[in-house]
Order: structure tokens, then sequence, then C-alpha cells
């Protein structure tokens, strides 16, 4: 039996999470046994090449990119995961939610300690090739269909391998009380 | 210290348990309770600024902000919609140059939906400045806000006075009775004052017995059984007890109360003696709602007339030691206060939040003492019980509800007003009777009761079938089902005192989830979340409000499921409100990026 | 003696004393009902509903109702624990709760029953209300995006004489928590700490001092909230 593959990305968010998944220590030996990557930052493989089982997404939607990496990945990988507080409900970056684009815009490029004195033009940048900024930073599963969600900012790395475990092998999560935090 | 402050605190006697009417006339004098005011009452009444900010901000008709010289509160429920409210909308705001929960910039006026008003027989209908301006138009509203710029006051604008009392010097309003059929009960004719010689002639425990007898449950929507409630308040300890008449009709389409407390606000006032008599109450107080404020001097007149009578003060009715008054105490544009023991607690000054039970109301009440409330209607069979005897009453209605009902009857029939019918009638007789105009769906007992269809057409209008308080809308076959459910749903979010949780929120949840149906964007699923969802409102929540608040979505999906299924996404198993287009639109014009990618 | 009342919890035999509310009841029994709006020593609110249970098969909350000779109660039912979840999910998707972010993670009840309960994501859409945070008051400052409307605060904090230094404002899902400056302001170092400890929930912060316990050793890092009733210390 071929090893299921798995895809990985991180959308608005730290890359804790990916940084998480690398905490499972000397078991991402056994990991690599268990399964193949294909499109994800662990191999630096920056397209689909085939279908994929399972879609690790880490982060919300802040952008339009962000949306379309999401769409993507619910088009090509069988199985859809949302890993930690950004892609579970929009995490640090939705703390702006509350907070007009407008607003937030000025803050970071015209207002702020790190701007105010250089972008001397008041310049918002606006170049074709930059995605464009939603109203707020959405939840993966407020787009697409999601179906697992590991929260934790970021999630322990137990749980990431005990919910790979179990998905790969067929097996019951395990849930132990140490594995299910926010923080 | 203003001096104005002071005086309408010390008219209270500085009495925090009177905060309401403190709020209320400060309210009438100065358009608004600012936060000057607020440290005023505060320091006066030797309380923190925030009780008085609470119970402040809890109610509809008090504002920290000005709200203009002309108030325009325009009614909002379904049946308003119905007859045409948004065009009228509009024209007030066009009218005003303002929009609506807002203030005009020269002040002169505010816009602001309220909850139902109780004129659901003649909508649209809106208060301004306390006047009520019944089946508004377009060509009114001009008409109106142009005699408004002009100076006139909202009374000077009143150009009809509606039939009976309406016309009456003391009411001198627009508003219409539309009592479409008079019953055997509350409005057959009677000789005021007749029924307190019958109480003389009885102890009180004779008239409890009397009541018991007859059956007579209340008449709120509830149904406890009147005599046995006034019992349980006498066994109570305590020699001071309350009486307490709950006027404040506030279930969207009930409007019953409204035509007694213009055409018998005697008979009501005979039976809260006969109450008080009963169950040994020191006060009667009429928990009346803001909207009838324009009945407040008939009403007054009334209970003047009754003191000259020997009826109320001391030794009433010639029974020595029976010495009992009846106040008015006004709400200020709160739903739940119709919820009996939230109705205490605002009575008491403060926010109406019902009350957690044990202790009932009659074990510990008004200011912790014992205390009967009681309906309107209930209150007004009572007089006429006592006068015709248990007997007469039992051989009206059904074995298990005796006597007669008010309903009030509103929506797509040609006939909107009150109607005193024998319980018992079916649905379909009653669309008949007021002659419904193709008639899809009744919603029974008003947004807390039961949205019924054509498969239940033929039960019948009793306790143990459909019970009801009486409101009934009629919902033609040109309206759309989730469409009424939806306004409903946001009737109870408005209303809502906000402290359980599932009440406080979950409807939001729930209306925001028939909107993603309504919206197109809804799969087979989200229908069956808002059942399961919906379930849990009746089991969670605390008082009649919460516990009924899904009713509409539950009934409604039970019986009209394929209204539903017909809009939803079909053949999906996710549908998302997600637009990609609208999401960028604000960042897209801050930077400048046309066209919108 | 206080009289011993006898009842049954899930059909264990339970025995409490007269006059007791069913939490505590269930509580001196190793039985653990969830609450959040409930403290023991003031009076219940019975406003979060969490700790509803059936009694002689009708829900009612179990802080508010007393123990009663004879009475069956059901509490760790699919039925009850559905509602719970719900009860807890409403309230995340209600404020805005920024876990990762919040001086009383780990300590926080509501998380600590999101954990027990374990809750991956809410059921419902996040609404991301915007919430006031008020930070004018000298001692404390009170972020209202955590706030869930349990009125411990305004139920158990009052000045010497009495006076109210909580209260709610406004109503339905616009309810807020509201705080008297000049009074919060006058309150000793020791008041605003029994403030904040009130506080189920990370709304009400002392200023100044923070992030005192380490992560790891937190009241929630490593039992369920409920464990110490479940399993109660033996010495």
């Amino acid at each position: 039996m071929a090893k299921p593959i798995v895809a990985t990305t991180a959308l608005a968010s730290c890359f804790g999470c990916h940084m998480s998944l690398l905490d499972i220590d000397d078991r991402i030996l056994e990991l690599i046994e268990l399964v193949d990557f294909n499109k994800s930052p662990v191999d630096d493989i920056k397209k689909f090449t085939q279908m994929c089982d399972i879609g690790i997404i880490e982060g919300g939607c802040a952008n339009s990119e962000n949306v379309h990496v999401l769409k993507e990945f619910r088009k090509n990988c069988k199985i859809l995961i949302s890993l930690g507080e950004c892609a579970i409900m929009g995490g640090l970056p939705a703390m702006r939610n509350d907070i007009p684009v407008e607003e937030c815009l000025a803050e970071a490029y015209l207002n702020g300690p790190s701007t105010k004195n250089s972008n001397t033009e008041k310049i918002l940048p606006n170049d074709a090739e930059l995605p464009c900024i939603l109203d707020k930073v959405y939840p993966c599963h407020e787009i697409v269909k999601i179906d697992y969600f590991l929260p934790g900012c970021p999630p322990r790395a137990d749980l990431i391998w005990n919910a790979l475990v179990a998905l790969v092998t067929g097996d019951e999560m395990k849930l132990p009380y140490e594995v299910i935090k926010f923080d | 210290m203003s001096s104005q402050i002071q005086s309408i605190v010390e008219k209270y006697g500085n009495d925090a348990t009177r905060l309401m009417d403190i709020l209320i006339l400060i309210t009438k004098e100065k358009g608004c309770v600012d936060s000057n005011n607020i440290t005023e009452i505060a320091n006066q009444l030797n309380i923190s600024q925030v009780d008085v900010e609470q119970t402040l901000s809890f109610y509809h008709f008090f504002s920290e902000q000005p709200r203009g010289k002309y108030t325009i509160y325009l009614n909002n429920s379904l049946v308003a919609y119905m007859m045409g409210r948004a065009e009228v909308a509009e024209a007030f705001e066009k009218a005003t140059g303002t929009k609506f929960g807002s203030v005009s910039n020269d002040g002169l006026f505010g816009l602001y939906d309220t909850s139902c008003i109780g004129m659901n027989d003649q909508e649209p209908a809106v208060i301004i400045n306390g006047v009520i301006f019944p089946k508004v138009t377009t060509f009114r509203v001009r008409e109106l806000i142009t005699a408004f710029r002009a100076g006139k006051s909202a009374q000077e604008v009143v150009n009809s006075y509606g039939g009976g009392q309406n016309q009456s010097l003391l009411i001198k309003s627009m508003v219409t009775n539309n009592l479409n059929r008079r019953g055997p009960v509350i409005f057959s004719d009677y000789k005021p004052g007749d029924s307190l010689k019958k109480m003389a002639s009885l102890n009180s425990k004779e008239v409890i017995e009397v009541i018991k007898n007859s059956n007579l449950r209340g008449r709120g929507g509830a149904g406890f059984p009147t005599g046995i409630k006034w019992e349980f308040c006498t066994k109570s300890e305590g020699d001071e007890k309350y009486l307490l008449c709950n006027a404040d009709e506030g279930e969207p389409g009930t409007f019953k109360d409204r035509v007694i407390l213009t055409e018998l606000p005697h008979l009501l006032f005979e039976g809260m003696i006969i109450a008080g008599y009963a169950i040994g109450a020191k006060e009667g107080i009429l928990y009346l709602r803001m909207e009838y404020e324009y009945l407040k001097d008939h009403l007054e007149f009334n209970l003047d007339e009754f003191r000259k009578k020997g009826w109320l003060g001391k030794n009433v009715a010639g029974i020595e030691g029976f010495n009992y008054d009846i106040r008015i105490q006004f709400g200020a544009g709160a739903y739940i206060c119709g919820e009996e023991s939230a109705l205490i607690e605002s009575c008491e000054g403060k926010r109406g939040e019902p009350r957690n039970r044990p202790p009932f109301p009659v074990q510990v009440g008004y200011l912790d003492k014992p205390t009967v409330v009681n309906n309107v209607e209930t209150l007004c069979s009572v007089v006429k019980i006592l006068l015709n005897g248990a007997e007469w009453y039992n051989t009206m209605g059904t074995i298990e509800t005796t006597g007669t009902k008010l309903l009030s009857i509103s929506g797509d029939i040609r006939y909107p007003g009150v109607f005193e019918i024998e319980w018992g009638m079916t649905i379909r007789e009653m669309l008949e009777m007021a002659g419904a105009i193709n008639p899809l769906a009744v919603q029974v007992g008003g947004p807390s009761g039961r949205l019924v269809g054509e498969n239940e057409f033929d039960r019948t209008i009793c306790y143990e079938d459909l019970p009801t308080g009486g409101a009934m809308i009629v919902i033609g076959e040109q309206r759309n089902i989730p469409d009424v459910v939806k306004y409903f749903t946001e009737f109870f979010i408005d209303e809502s005192c906000g402290s359980c949780v599932p009440c406080r929120y979950l409807t939001v949840i729930l209306r925001n989830k028939l909107q993603k149906i309504i919206d197109g964007k809804g799969v087979i699923s989200d229908i069956d979340d808002l059942v399961n969802w919906g379930k849990q409102m009746k089991i969670a929540n605390r008082c009649g409000l919460g516990q009924t608040a899904a009713n509409p979505i539950l009934s409604s999906i039970e019986n009209f499921r394929p209204e539903y299924e017909a809009i939803i996404e079909k053949g999906k198993d996710f549908g998302t409100t997600f637009n990609l287009e609208a999401a960028i639109q604000e960042s897209c014009r801050e930077v400048g990026r046309f066209p919108l990618a | 003696m206080s009289e011993k009342i006898k009842f049954t919890i899930d059909g264990k035999e339970c025995f409490a004393d007269k006059g007791k509310n069913i939490v505590e009841a269930a509580k001196a029994n190793g039985i653990y009902i969830p609450t959040l709006c409930h403290l023991e020593g003031i009076e219940a609110a019975g406003s979060c509903r969490i700790c509803n249970v059936k009694i002689n098969g009708k829900f009612m909350t179990a802080c508010t109702t007393e123990v009663a000779d004879g009475i069956i109660v059901e509490n760790n039912t699919p039925e009850i624990q559905e509602l719970r979840k719900i009860i807890v999910e409403t309230l995340f998707v209600s404020g805005n709760h920024y876990c990762a972010v919040c001086e009383k993670s780990g300590n926080c009840d509501l998380q600590a029953l999101a954990y027990r309960y374990k809750m991956l994501v809410p059921r419902f859409p996040f609404e991301f209300e915007k919430k006031e945070v008020d930070a004018y008051s000298s001692k404390l400052y009170l972020d209202r995006n955590r706030c869930i409307l349990c009125k411990r605060c305004v139920r158990s904090i009052k000045t010497k004489d009495g006076k109210s230094i909580f209260a709610i404002k406004g109503r339905g899902y616009k309810a807020m928590i509201n705080i008297d400056y000049e009074l919060a302001n006058k309150m000793t170092e020791e008041e605003a700490r029994k403030a904040m400890d009130t506080c189920p929930v990370g709304c009400i912060i002392r200023k100044e001092i923070g992030y005192i316990t380490p992560i790891g050793q937190r009241k929630y890092d490593k039992k369920p909230i409920g464990s110490e009733i479940e399993e109660p210390v033996t010495k």
C-alpha cells in the first residue's frame, strides 16, 4: 500500500504550528516512514504535483492569496486539517477584526512607529502582485469545509502526532487532557 | 446639585425602589438622563452610578443622549412590515434627514425602531412624544414632519379620534378599538360597583373559593389557576402583601388589554380590588407599558372616581379595616417585564431580569413580600365570575379551559381587532370569523407561541390543545415563512434581558444561521442545526422568553420544512457566506486598487 | 448536627446537609457539576445555565435549587453534556477569546471547561463583535472581549457601605460589564486582587502585575476542572 501523502501550508500565521510539528522530535523519522510530503514548506515543494490525502493548514485567511491557497488545498486534499488557533479562529491576527481596515492600514503604513517617519509620501502599498487584505481574518472553516481541528497556540507536538498517526492508521485519535490547550 | 433632579428624587421619597419613576420623570422633563443627572441621582439615592446606569440602560425608552425634540418610535413588528412599514420608514428618514437609530443634525427628530406597541390592528403605527399615530402612510409622514417643523406639538396634529373612550377629553387619541366581537364575560354589560357589594358580603376565603371553583386560569398565556395562586399567597407568611396587575402586554400581536384599559378601566380596577381583598393586599399596582402612556390621565381619572366612591382608600366598599389603594407603575419599553418576576424587579426600580424560582412571587415578591401578579384580562374575568357565579362560568369553554378568551387577531385578514370567543374554537373557525385572506399559517400566541399551518387548522384554542395568550397573527400565502421567522427571532434578540447565556447569544447564532439560509447559502445540515440548537433554548433558559425564543424556528421547520428546503443549496454538504469580492472591497478602496480584482 | 438528606445523582446514593444547593451537595459526594456564574458564599445567579441538571425529570439549575429529600438528579447524561458543550461554545463565539495572550489562560474556568469537554472548535461561527476595553480605573482594567456576564463581580464586590462597584449596562447581547471608576479607584490592593480572582475568565485584570504563574503550574494545566472534586486528595 502506498504511503499517504501530506501537504502543509501556513497562511496568516507565525509558522509556530509548523515548528511544533518539528517538536515531535525523533518521531519525525517514524513520520517519514508513515507518510510522504507533497506541497509543503517542509520539503519546499511549491505546487501540488498530485492529489494528496491529508492537507494541514496553519493560519487563517487575512488576504486574497490565503483564500486562494486554502481553496487549492481543498481541491487537492482529501482531508483538510485546521492546525492551531489561527486556522481555527483567526488567532492573534484576528485581533484586528473589530478595527476597520482603514485604521489597520494607517497604523501599519502611515502612523506606526516604524513607518511614520520613513513613509513621508504616505504611500499605501498597491502593486498588482500584492494580495488584497480582507475585511477581517477568517477562520478556515468559514471559507472551505475543514474535516479536523487541532487547537493550540501552538498545538502540542503530541496532539499533532496523535492525530496524524490516527488518520494514517485508522485508529481512534488519542486526546489525553494535556494535549488539548488553546495557548 | 441641580435642584430639578433633587426635587424629582425627593418627590419619590429618595427611594431607590422608585428609580423607574425618577428616570421616567427626568426623561419627560429633559428628554434624556445624561451623565450629570446619573451622578446626581446616585448621590441623592446614595447608590453607585453603575446602579443607576444598569436600570437606565435596560429600558428602550430611556437614553443617556438626547433623542430629539420629536422622538419617533416606529413599530417594527412583523405585521407593521406586512402593512407597509418599509416605505413609511423610508419616508421618515427622507423627511427628517436622519437614519433610524439617530437624531437629525438640528436636534429636532430622533428616529427609533421599537418592538410591538400594541397596535397590530392598525399598522404601521408610530409613537411620537407619547402620542400614537396609527395607520401611517408616506403622505401622513410628510404631513407630520412638516407640521413639526412649523412648531406644532404631537398632540396638535392628531387629526381624528378613534371610537369609544378614545375620543374622550382625557384620551383624545387616534387609536381605534376595533372591538369586533363582544362575548359573554369581559365585554358583557354590567353595573359598576355591583361586584364590590357582592365582595363585601363574602370573606376572603369565600372569594377565593368562587374563583377556584370557576377554574379560571391566568390569561397571560401560562394559564396558572388563578384561585390557587391567590390561595398560595394567603398561605405565605407576612401581613404586607401586594397585588400587581400585569398590563405590560408586549407579545407582538397582542392588543386586547389596550381595549380593556380604554373601555373598561373600572372593570379592571374592580378586579384588582377583589383580588387585593382576597389575598389581603396592602396595595395594588397596575404595571402599565410605556406604550400605553396615552391612557394615563384616563386611568388616573377612573382611580379618582373610585376613591370618591369609597372603592379605594380606607375601609374599601364599606369593609371595616380593608384599606387598599391602586397606583400605576409605568414600564419603559421591555417585553421581558411581562414575565411576572421581571415585572416585580422593574417595579422595584431595577433591571427587568426574571428571578430564579423558587421562591415564587406568591412567597417572595414585590419588596420581598408575598405578591400576586395577574393579567388584565384575568382580573376582569374575576369580576364577572363573582357576580354571576362559578357555575355560570363553567358552562362556557371546554372541560379544562372554562370561560372566554380575548383574541387579538391581526395580519392578513379583513377585520383585524379584538374578538371575545369561548375557548374551544378551532383555528379554522377563527380564520373564518376574522375574514382571513388566503391564510398560509397562523402564529398562535405571538412569537413565543407556535406557527401552525393548514395541517393544524382544526386544532382548538384551549389549554388542552393550543394554549394562547390571545395574539393571533395570520400569515397569508404571499408571505415567505423563513422571513417571518427571522422577524420573530430578531424580536427575541432585541428583548432578551441578557442574563442567560443561550437566550443572550444562541438567539443571535440562530438568526445568523437563518439569514444564511435566506441568502441561499444554506445546506441541508443548516436546517438540522437550527433544530438541534433551537431545542436547547427550551431546556436551557430561566424564563418563558428564553425558553420560547426558538419556537418560531422550531415550529416553522416542523410545519413548513419544504419552504426551507426550497431555498438551500442542493446536493452540497458545505455552504459558506464568504464572498471574496465583498471581503476585499474595503482594502481595495483604501489603497486605490481598481478595478477591484 | 444538621439534618442529612438522601438523594441520588445519576443513580448514586448521596447525602447532604439540608439547605445546601445541588452544586454543593454534589460536591460533598465527590460529584462535579460544572459552574461558571456560581461562587460559593454569594447569592446564586443561575445565569450561565451550565449547571443545568435534571431534577425528577425537569431541567433546573443546580446552583439555584436546594437539595431535597429523595430527589433524583441526572447530571452526566448525553443530553445534559450536549447542552453544557453548547453553552461553552456559545460563550467562545460570543466573546473574543484569544487565549494565547490572556493573562488568565491556564487559570480560566471557561477555557478549563472547554478542555474538559474536549472542545476542538466551537460549532458556531465566530462573530468578532467589537467590545470596548476599559482601562480608566487606576487598579483594574476590564477586557470585555473576555467577559461572560456571569455577574460574579456584580454580586460579590461591593464597597464597605454596600455600594456596587460593578454592574451590567445594556441588555441582551449588547449587555456589558460596567465599572464605577470613582469607587474602583478607592479599592485596596487586596480588594483589587479579590475582584480579579472573582472573575472566572480574564475580564477583570489587575494592572501592573501579571503572568505570575509559569505555564505548567497553572490551575488547569495538568488536571481538568472538577477533578479536585472527583478525586479528592487522600492524606
